[in-house]
Parts: C-alpha cells; sequence; structure tokens
C-alpha cells in the first residue's frame, strides 16, 4: 500500500514539475482567477495550435480540470485507438492530447488514470503504433486490455429506444469519472464519428449497434447513466475521406482544431460544423445527434449556449 | 559424460521450440528462434533448404543418429514419458533386443515418399515427428500454458498490475484437436512401454536416418573381449538394438543416447571409430511375412489411389452467392496448390497469428490437405500490415513476405450480396465493412437520403476478411471473400499527395 501512495505521490509531482517547465502553472493560476463569476461556458472551440497548448487553454476557459475532477479519484480517459495508424494517419486520437488530459488528471488530483479502448484492428497494433500506449504511460497512466468480452460487464440502458443494454468496459464502469476523448473524422457508415461515436469503443459488441440502426444505437449508448465529466474533440488532424481509417495521407487534413464541452451533442454538433467546411456535411446525415438530442443527452442548437471560440 | 552432454543438448532443444510455439506474448523478439522449427528435417526437406539436409546426414554419417537423439523434439518428448514411466512404474524398467521391422520401416517411408511426389503431404505430416510434435503443443499444451496465463492474469490485475493480458482458449478444429490427441495418446503410449519404438518403426526421419546411421564413422562399439554378457545394456537401451548374446547393435535403430555407455559394468562399450568396417554387424533382416503388414500395405495403396478422388472434393459450397467457394490460403502460400504440397500441418503458423484468423482445415482443401492452415473470420481477420505467419513457416509453404508485398497480395476478393445488407433491408446506416477495409475496396457510396450502402473494387482487394469479419448480417453475411485459388497481385490503390486545406474558421 505505502509504495502505491508513493507511486502516486511520484506521478503527481512528475505531472507537476511537466507542468510548470512547460508553463502549465500560469493555465492553473488563471484557473483560479477565470472561476469567478462569469457565466459559465458550455462550450470550448480552439484553432491554430498544437494539441497540448490548445487543450490547455480550452481547459483553462472550461474552468481548469479540478472542476471536473476531484482530488483521490479514480479516472477513466477514453481516446479513440481503432486502428493500427501512426499519428499522421489521424484514424486514432492524438497521443500528445491525451498524454497532457493524463498529466492534468493527476494535477487535479486523480488517484488513478487509466486509458483503454476496444480496438477494431489488433488491439497490441493499435495501442502501440498510435503512440498512445507510450505518451499515457509516460503521463503515468494505466494502459490496460479491452480485447476480451470478460473485460466488459452488462448494463442496462432504459432509455435507449434500440439498445436497450450493453456490455460496457469495467473501466468506465468502475470508475469516478471519466473523460471521453475521440478524434472528429469522416466515417463510412455512420457519415462522421466525433465523441457520440466514441462510444462504441466501450461496449463489446459492435455488431448489435450495426443490426439495429447505427446511429439510434449510438444516440442510445450514450444514455448510459456514467456520463463523461468532459467530451475533448480532437480535430488536430482530420480524416476527410476514407474513415474512419483513412488508406493515406491524402485522405488527412491539418485542421488544428479542439472542441471541448460536457454538452456531448452540443461538441459534436460543433465539430461536425466544423467539418463540414472540409467538405459538404449536413447535420442530418450524422442523425445521431438529432436522436440523441431527442433523448434529451444534450442540444444541437449552438446559439443557446455559452461558447468560447479561441484562435491561436 | 556423453549421456549428461546429450540430456543437456535434447532439454535444451526441447524446452526451447517448446516455447516456440507456446510464446504468444512475443517473448521472444526478432524471429530468433525461428531456426529451430527449420533446422528439422521435414520442414528442411519441404523447403529444399540443401544446407541443412547435408549437415545433418552428415552428422548422422559421423556420430550416427544424434539428430534424432537431441533436435528431434518429438524424440525428446519420448525420452521424458519413457523416463518418467521408469522412475513411477512399479516394476524396474527394462528393454529388450527386438527385432527390426525394417520391412515395415521402408513399406511406411515408400507410401509417405508416394504421398508426396503425388503432392499429397497428409501422411508426411501426419507422421513428420516435428510437424506431429508441433500439433501436440499447438492444440493441448497451448491451451494449458492460456490457462496459466490468464490465471496469473487474474492474480496480477486485481493488484492492479497489467503485465499479463488475457488470451481466449478455444479450439478451432476440432478434426485437428482429435489427430493431436491420438497422436500424444499413441506415441505417449509406445514410448512408455517400448521407448523409441515410434522412431524406429514409423517416423520417416527415423528410417532415413537410421540408414545413414548403420555407416556412421563413430559408434558405440561392444568390446567383445571384456564383454560377458550381462546384457545391461540391452535392458537399458530405450532404442531395443542392443542384442547381448550376439553383442551386436542395431546401428539404424540406435539413437545415441548413450545409457548403455554408463551401465556397463565391464566398461566394454565405447562410443568410438572402429578398427573394422561396421558392415556385417546388423542384425538379419526379417523375412518372415505378416498379414497384418500386407494389410496396411494394402490399406496404405487403397489410401493413396483415393487422394485424387478425395482432392477434387475440396469446394465448399456451389450456387449460394453469398457462400464462400473455396477455403482461402494463408499470405505468401502463392497458391492452394503451393500450400498443399509443401506443408506439413505443424501449426506454427496458426500459433504465432495474432489476430486468430488461421485454423487448421477439416476438409476444406479436401481430405488431403486436412489440417493445413486456412484463413477464416470468425474471431478476426488479418491485420494489413503483419506478416508474421510467412515469416515463421519453417517448410517453404508459406514463402517470406515483406510488408509492401502482402499490402498487394491478394489472397481473395470481396463479394457483395446487396440483398442481404442491412442498408438494403433495414434502411439503417451500417458501413462496418467498409471502416474494416484497409485498402477502400469497400467503400460507401450514396443509397437513399443520408443512407449509403457498400460499393466494392475487388481488385484493390487483398482479402484480409475484415468486411467479413464485422458484417452484422446473420446466418449469412453480406460481405465475404471468396478465394483466390492461386494468390494474385491486389492493383495497389492511389495513395494521393496531401493536400492543403486551410480552415480558417469554426463553422458555427
Amino acid at each position: 500500500m505505502d509504495r502505491r501512495k508513493f507511486l502516486k505521490a511520484l506521478a503527481v509531482a512528475g505531472a507537476a514539475v511537466t507542468i510548470k517547465s512547460k508553463g502549465g502553472m500560469d493555465i492553473l493560476a488563471q484557473t483560479v482567477k477565470g472561476s469567478g463569476n462569469a457565466k459559465p461556458v458550455d462550450l470550448v472551440a480552439v484553432m491554430g495550435g498544437d494539441p497540448v497548448t490548445m487543450f490547455r487553454r480550452a481547459i483553462t476557459e472550461m474552468g481548469g480540470m479540478s472542476k471536473f475532477i476531484k482530488k483521490g479519484w479514480k479516472v477513466t480517459v477514453k481516446p479513440n485507438i481503432g486502428w493500427d495508424k501512426t499519428p499522421e494517419l489521424a484514424g486514432n486520437t492524438n497521443p500528445q492530447l491525451v498524454g497532457e488530459i493524463v498529466r492534468q488528471c493527476f494535477a487535479a488530483g486523480a488517484s488513478e488514470v487509466t486509458v483503454f479502448d476496444h480496438t477494431c484492428d489488433d488491439w497490441m497494433k493499435c495501442y502501440k503504433n498510435s503512440g498512445i500506449e507510450n505518451a499515457a504511460k509516460a503521463a503515468g497512466a494505466k494502459v490496460v486490455p479491452a480485447h476480451e468480452e470478460s473485460y466488459y460487464r452488462s448494463v442496462s440502458l432504459p432509455d435507449g429506444k434500440a439498445l436497450k443494454d450493453a456490455k460496457v468496459h469495467q473501466a468506465i464502469l468502475d470508475s469516478d469519472a471519466w473523460i471521453n476523448v475521440p478524434v472528429l473524422k469522416h466515417h463510412g457508415g455512420a457519415n462522421l464519428t466525433i465523441a457520440m461515436k466514441n462510444y462504441m469503443g466501450i461496449v463489446w459488441d459492435r455488431r448489435i449497434f450495426h443490426n439495429s440502426g447505427l446511429q439510434q444505437c449510438i444516440a442510445d449508448i450514450c444514455t448510459l447513466s456514467k456520463r463523461p465529466v468532459l467530451n475533448v474533440v480532437d480535430a488536430y488532424r482530420t480524416v476527410k475521406t476514407n474513415g474512419p481509417q483513412g488508406r493515406s495521407l491524402s485522405d488527412v487534413v491539418d485542421t488544428k482544431g479542439l472542441f471541448i464541452s460536457q454538452d456531448i451533442i452540443a461538441v459534436d454538433t460543433a465539430a461536425a460544423k466544423f467539418f463540414g467546411q472540409i467538405r459538404e456535411m449536413p447535420l442530418d446525415y450524422v442523425s445521431c445527434l438529432a436522436n440523441g438530442q431527442a433523448l434529451g443527452l444534450g442540444t444541437m442548437n449552438l446559439d443557446k449556449l455559452n461558447i468560447k471560440r479561441i484562435k491561436l | 559424460m556423453l549421456k549428461k552432454l546429450r540430456v543437456i543438448l535434447s532439454l535444451l532443444f526441447f524446452g526451447l521450440i517448446t516455447f516456440l510455439f507456446l510464446d504468444f506474448a512475443g517473448l521472444i523478439a526478432n524471429h530468433r528462434l525461428d531456426w529451430l522449427a527449420r533446422i528439422q528435417f521435414i520442414p528442411a526437406l519441404m523447403a529444399h533448404s540443401i544446407i541443412i539436409l547435408l549437415v545433418i546426414i552428415g552428422v548422422t554419417l559421423l556420430f550416427g543418429r544424434i539428430y534424432c537423439s537431441s533436435v528431434c523434439p518429438m524424440g525428446v518428448f519420448q525420452d521424458i514419458v519413457s523416463y518418467v514411466s521408469k522412475k513411477t512404474g512399479k516394476r524396474k524398467k527394462r528393454y529388450r533386443f527386438g527385432k527390426a521391422k525394417n520391412i515395415l520401416r521402408l513399406i511406411l517411408v515408400g507410401i509417405v515418399a508416394i504421398g508426396v511426389i503425388s503432392h499429397v503431404t497428409v501422411l508426411l505430416g501426419l507422421t513428420d515427428p516435428y510437424s506431429a510434435y508441433g500439433r501436440m503443443v499447438s492444440n493441448i499444451l497451448r491451451p494449458v500454458y492460456l490457462s496459466g496465463n490468464n490465471l496469473l492474469e487474474k492474480i496480477f490485475t486485481s493488484f492492479d498490475n497489467y503485465t499479463f493480458y488475457r488470451k481466449e482458449i478455444f479450439i478451432a478444429d476440432g478434426a485437428a484437436f482429435a489427430v493431436s490427441l491420438i497422436t500424444f495418446a499413441g506415441i505417449g503410449f509406445l514410448a512408455w512401454k517400448h521407448g523409441r519404438l515410434y522412431c524406429n518403426t514409423i517416423c520417416p526421419v527415423g528410417t532415413i536416418l537410421g540408414l545413414a546411421g548403420k555407416f556412421s564413422l563413430i559408434k558405440i562399439r561392444i568390446d567383445e573381449s571384456k564383454c560377458n554378457h550381462c546384457s545391461i545394456c540391452e535392458t537399458k537401451c530405450k532404442a531395443s538394438c542392443i542384442d547381448s548374446k550376439k553383442q551386436t547393435i542395431d546401428y539404424s535403430r540406435c539413437v545415441d543416447c548413450f545409457n548403455c555407455l554408463g551401465s556397463c559394468k565391464m566398461k566394454a562399450m565405447k562410443f568410438t571409430f572402429g578398427r573394422k568396417p561396421a558392415f556385417g554387424q546388423n542384425v538379419e533382416n526379417s523375412t518372415s511375412t505378416d498379414t497384418g503388414k500386407r494389410r496396411f500395405l494394402l490399406t496404405g495403396i487403397a489410401g493413396i489411389a483415393s487422394v485424387p478422388l478425395l482432392m477434387a472434393q475440396n469446394k465448399l459450397n456451389s450456387g449460394k452467392p453469398y457462400l464462400r467457394k473455396n477455403a482461402i490460403s494463408p499470405p505468401g502460400a502463392l497458391s492452394r496448390e503451393h500450400l498443399q504440397r509443401h506443408c506439413t500441418s505443424c501449426h506454427l503458423c496458426i500459433d504465432k497469428c495474432p489476430t486468430q484468423v488461421l485454423k487448421p482445415a477439416f476438409t476444406e482443401y479436401g481430405l488431403g490437405g486436412m489440417m493445413q492452415p486456412m484463413m477464416y473470420f470468425e474471431k478476426g481477420y488479418c491485420n494489413y500490415s503483419c506478416t508474421l505467419c510467412s515469416e515463421v513457416c519453417p517448410t517453404g509453404a508459406l514463402k517470406p513476405l515483406t510488408v509492401a508485398e502482402k499490402h498487394l497480395t491478394q489472397v481473395g476478393q470481396v463479394v457483395f450480396v446487396e440483398d442481404l445488407c442491412v442498408v438494403h433491408t433495414e434502411g439503417t446506416n451500417c458501413g462496418a465493412c467498409a471502416e474494416h477495409c484497409p485498402t477502400q475496396a469497400v467503400t460507401m457510396v450514396p443509397y437513399k437520403n443520408e443512407l449509403t450502402i457498400p460499393h466494392t473494387n475487388p481488385e484493390i482487394c487483398v482479402g484480409c476478411g475484415g468486411c467479413e469479419y464485422i458484417c452484422p448480417v446473420r446466418p449469412h453475411r453480406a460481405i465475404h471473400v471468396e478465394a483466390n485459388l492461386e494468390h494474385k497481385k491486389a492493383k495497389p490503390f492511389d495513395k494521393g499527395e496531401k493536400q492543403k486545406v486551410e480552415i480558417q474558421d469554426f463553422g458555427f
């Protein structure tokens, strides 16, 4: 037990030192200043920086990580690690972003941070070649497997329309809080994959989704009672065609964007509109958004929200 | 001294090659132990590795059947079994000289050889000691090893340590499992009762090297002047090849275990050059007829004669557009024919496949291809950039592929049946197939309203099975891979260039 405590302390200290050395302490300081009497920010959109800088800025605007992660919590960070692709090909969430989120969780007092995804390609190749395993481990996270049914537990989804239950990974179910970290991509089946679609990586049998109405099932799984405390959409690089894998660099656009919100429908709507600038993508093509809104998961009406738009 | 050396060498080879088959986690990095399979006699023969064959035969001509003693894992397996039987048996274990069954040995080798010449390797695969041992490890020991791993995983994970990860345990093919079990029980029983009887009766390698062993330069020799016919050596000989009464040794069966050397109280046995040539020291050949042998021979010949017939029965289905007509051979196999001519079903490729795409065939290739690896997409699909199976194959049945070659190796082609697709039948989004397609041989094209439906371009398909694996439609899938009996070269897809797209605004 002592050893574990020591390691945790070490990880936190390490994270703190890292942040300090990179000027991240200013951000933490701003957090305290910023969380005054202003109207709470619903969604932050950042453009023009590297993933780490954009995230730091965004989380600061949101009120700092400690607003979402409390001391001693077990946190799970769920990126998209679906494919055996290198970061340049943008098939997976940016590894630096994942690393930074893990560090900030520890800085906010998380006792442990777990990272996983139910991959499509061979899980070990995905974990390794995406760079996420290394980045997350370097930041002190535990990277756990998700390739076996026995890691999942059945949960009921009373609010789901088409999907009434699903087997969800224990790392989500056993966490105190989880953070959804998708990457924005074109998707041959769902047209777009963002935060809602990223839920498919926490469930075991995805064929059911495809079999019983993909767009409704995506919305249904998001009714899982344990909601993510944050949705962080990585749009640093975006697969615009041949998604969700992309097959070469010609499918990838350097978009340098990042979106963050607690409202999963809002953040996906924002990201979808952002994507619409690369190629035509009417929101009704991504009908999981409307389906999710109908289930009361959030709003597609961005005008109602307090949005911070930041260009770096 | 010699015996100790033999035991150490044997256990080393045995342990390492067994681990080569068991190691699912890649603890042996960079194919460091693959050579252990390549230096086996039959794999070297199938791969036409002349140098390895010459070395094995050369060593045998010099020292006798060192190969059988130490290099062959099945040989060492039998030694371990007979050792255990000796240690646990109530009565003291004693071997007795037995007549050589030379005619049977030659007939069996002949049958196997006829099979190989007529491109049916199944008999060779059944009798080759390396392949038979490989199957035993792959089908019987591996599940035990995986259970151990999963138990450790459970313990370690409960302490928040993720060193281990779970691995699913399943029997991919019942027939291959049964054959392995019968091999294990059969050879195990023979070894328990009669030591190296398998090696000196059935094993084709034993017979071939036995012929060379007869003429070996250095061999165990009995000093007739010292020998007092006490027959202790005979009781220690697990090859039953010492006739202490006649003071002769059947060198075609001696496997150089050296157990006799230390047992001789008179120090009458030596592993040494002979003063006179060893010819004529062999026991006489058995000439008496044996109806059992004849019957065996007849069945063997009948079996071989029926092979072309059985080979013809290799079409899985015909007529139904949604069913696979032919089984898919693994990448590197070049063609089904090449695979069938060279594979001895050791199952090393099956063990090494990280996504469980390979399993032993039952009758999908016809009976001649029983237990040879075939691709199937129930547990996973072939990783686009993975070349492991082709790299580990010791017989050359799978030719090594580079990643670039693999990307263009088309083992089969995609077949899409729109009438079954959920987009068509249910009017809902899916796209799981296109999602998994590494080359976009399956893409989603506009269908109705916001719906998209798969569209295939078989030319650029590699046959990885991603689409078939993930297709949610049951009982028959809307998309599957049809085998190329002869592998083709996939047309490379247009990689294009990265475009500069400047996004200036948020868009909302």
